[in-house]
């Protein structure tokens, strides 16, 4: 006996393929309306925005006049940050990442430290800005200089860098490692020489997408008190400093109708700087991307 | 060379000049071992004793704990999250289950290779100069000496060493277990340790490793788990069945192929089960 009726099968075809093309078409519209978005964004952004946008922009200071302000200051000040926040991020990050995957016992104690870790990732980046002000302008009297912000902003973006790293590692297959410890390598050897150099390229994508994380912020260093107007550059690590969006931020908020335009103009260095950073991730991930 | 490489054991040598008419000494004795796996009780009261510069096949069905044993051996199972044991296992005379004694030390004696070919993404030179230079050889010229000889010693050298520059990764899957043999050679081991070597390979490339164990034994003690029970009969000098954990039978090969001791060995290679 057949227990599948052919005819039933083709009368039920058509309202199948039907249902195919309308979620295909729906998760496509989805799509478009994200680019339409993003699109109408950097229209108006670079419209507004490319007047004010050429060499003189780049090497002027801040000014009261709106022809001759310029993104100097904020993007030196940017420079400082990420020059904080890189090493700070990728010694911690890395160490963490490498503790927790290598060493670490699995277990309890490991288990609450992963959680946190992953809930620190969704603390708002204001939170950030308050312990900040706490601990490193306030407490350790540190002021709203470059090292204050760059250790605020390296807490930030710490659990980013930490689970993209954990990621990393724990795609390194195990074979490798046991080849490794079979011939009596010790455990800090295997790491060195057998999961590093296949973890690299994942950890530095993680990172960039981590600093880039942290010179887009700007929640966390208005409550430091960074200043909105800064007319000379920083000389060392504990000087007033202030980075892009900050500049951004003072600009928007000028009543007069040029300086929005020169806020524009600010928006397409930092989305350039951003994009240019995020290029390099996906770069790396893709020229040392290796099968196993 | 010799003296700067890691060292074989002079006596072993000497051992090995009277082998042919002594008996052969013993490079491990298993004495009432146990492991659990947190509660699963996986070896039960293993008792063995294994020779040097033979071939010992280890076989049995899957979950039998043959694996297991072997990679107790050289104390891979330790990285087996709560894994526990009782019980001794000396090789050459020292107890290695016993605190204190140095894992990384056990291993450089103790080479092994693994089910699936697992070379480092490295190229073919640096896969084998891998072990030698983790143990502090430095020297260029060292390093291509030992290189050559591994890589001929497991009969890959003239395959590859027009390229020994080139990623392992792009040797077919036997070459490459080749190259983890000549990689495990490297570092001049006392006992090779084979967890199903040929499992994930051709029968072509099967054959050349098992030509390769018997060339191999004349200097190694080899330990080797296999699925395949022709290949037990083909390479081994003595064989241990495995069953649920327990040791069933060990003896010679050709006794235990021909004319089994216990019912369930016969069962098991004749193919009723398993």
């Amino acid at each position: 006996m057949k227990l599948i009726n052919e005819s039933t099968i083709l009368r039920r075809m058509k309202p199948r393929l039907i249902k195919n093309l309308v979620f295909k078409c729906l998760f496509m519209a989805a799509t478009i309306f994200a680019l339409l978005v993003l699109g109408i964004l950097l229209y108006r952004v670079i419209t507004q925005g490319i007047g004010y946008l050429d060499w003189q922009f780049m090497q002027g200071l801040p000014s009261r006049n709106p022809e001759q302000a310029g993104v100097k200051t904020a993007l030196i000040g940017t420079v400082w940050l990420m020059a904080v926040v890189a090493p700070v991020t990728l010694f911690f990050g890395v160490g963490t990442a490498i503790y927790l995957e290598e060493y670490a016992k699995k277990g309890k104690f490991t288990t609450f430290i992963q959680v946190n870790i992953s809930n620190l990732a969704g603390v708002p980046s204001i939170v950030f800005g308050l312990l900040g002000l706490t601990v490193f302008v306030r407490a350790l009297s540190l002021g709203t200089s470059v090292i204050a912000a760059g250790l605020t902003m390296s807490l930030l973006v710490l659990p980013i860098i930490i689970v993209s790293s954990q990621e990393a590692i724990r795609a390194v297959p195990k074979e490798l490692r046991e080849a490794s410890y079979g011939m009596g390598a010790t455990k800090w050897q295997t790491i060195l020489r057998v999961v590093m150099p296949a973890a690299i390229p994942g950890i530095l994508t993680g990172g960039i997408l981590a600093l880039s994380r942290a010179i887009g912020e700007t929640a966390p260093l208005v409550v430091l008190g960074l200043p909105l107007f800064l007319a000379f550059l920083p000389q060392s690590v504990f000087d007033m400093f202030t980075v892009l969006p900050m500049q951004i931020y003072n600009w928007t908020g000028r009543p007069q109708e040029e300086f929005h335009a020169v806020a524009a103009a600010g928006i397409i260095v930092l989305l350039t700087l951003l994009i240019i950073m995020n290029s390099v991730a996906v770069y790396i991930r893709n020229k040392f991307q290796k099968r196993y | 060379m010799n003296t700067t490489m890691v060292k074989l054991n002079n006596q072993q040598n000497q051992t090995a000049a009277n082998a042919e008419s002594q008996r052969k000494e013993a490079v491990y004795h298993t004495k009432d071992l146990n492991l659990w796996y947190g509660t699963n009780h996986a070896l039960k009261n293993i008792n063995l004793e294994i020779n040097e510069k033979e071939v010992t096949a280890i076989i049995g069905p899957s979950g039998c704990g043959k694996s297991t044993y072997i990679k107790t051996l050289n104390r891979m199972i330790e990285l087996v999250p709560d894994v526990k044991t009782s019980g001794e296992i000396k090789y050459r005379g020292r107890n290695i289950l016993q605190k204190g004694y140095g894992v990384e030390e056990l291993r450089t004696k103790v080479g092994m290779v693994f089910q699936k070919p697992n070379p480092f993404p490295k190229s073919i030179f640096e896969n084998v100069a891998y072990g030698p230079k983790i143990h502090g050889i430095k020297d260029k010229k060292i390093l291509n000496q030992i290189v050559e000889k591994s890589l001929k010693g497991a009969a890959i050298w003239d395959e590859v060493k027009d390229r020994l520059n080139e990623n392992a990764f792009g040797l077919s899957g036997g070459q490459q277990q080749r190259l983890c043999i000549a990689r495990c050679l490297a570092i001049e081991p006392d006992v090779i340790l084979m967890d199903e070597p040929t499992s994930a390979l051709d029968p072509i490339s099967t054959l050349k490793v098992e030509e390769l164990v018997q060339e191999l034994k004349k200097e190694y003690s080899i330990i080797i788990v296999t699925h395949n029970m022709q290949q037990a009969a083909r390479i081994s000098d003595k064989t241990a069945f495995f069953l649920n954990g327990e040791v069933i039978e060990y003896s010679e090969t050709d006794q235990i192929f021909s004319n089994p001791a216990d019912q369930r060995t016969e069962d098991y290679i004749t193919g009723r089960f398993g």
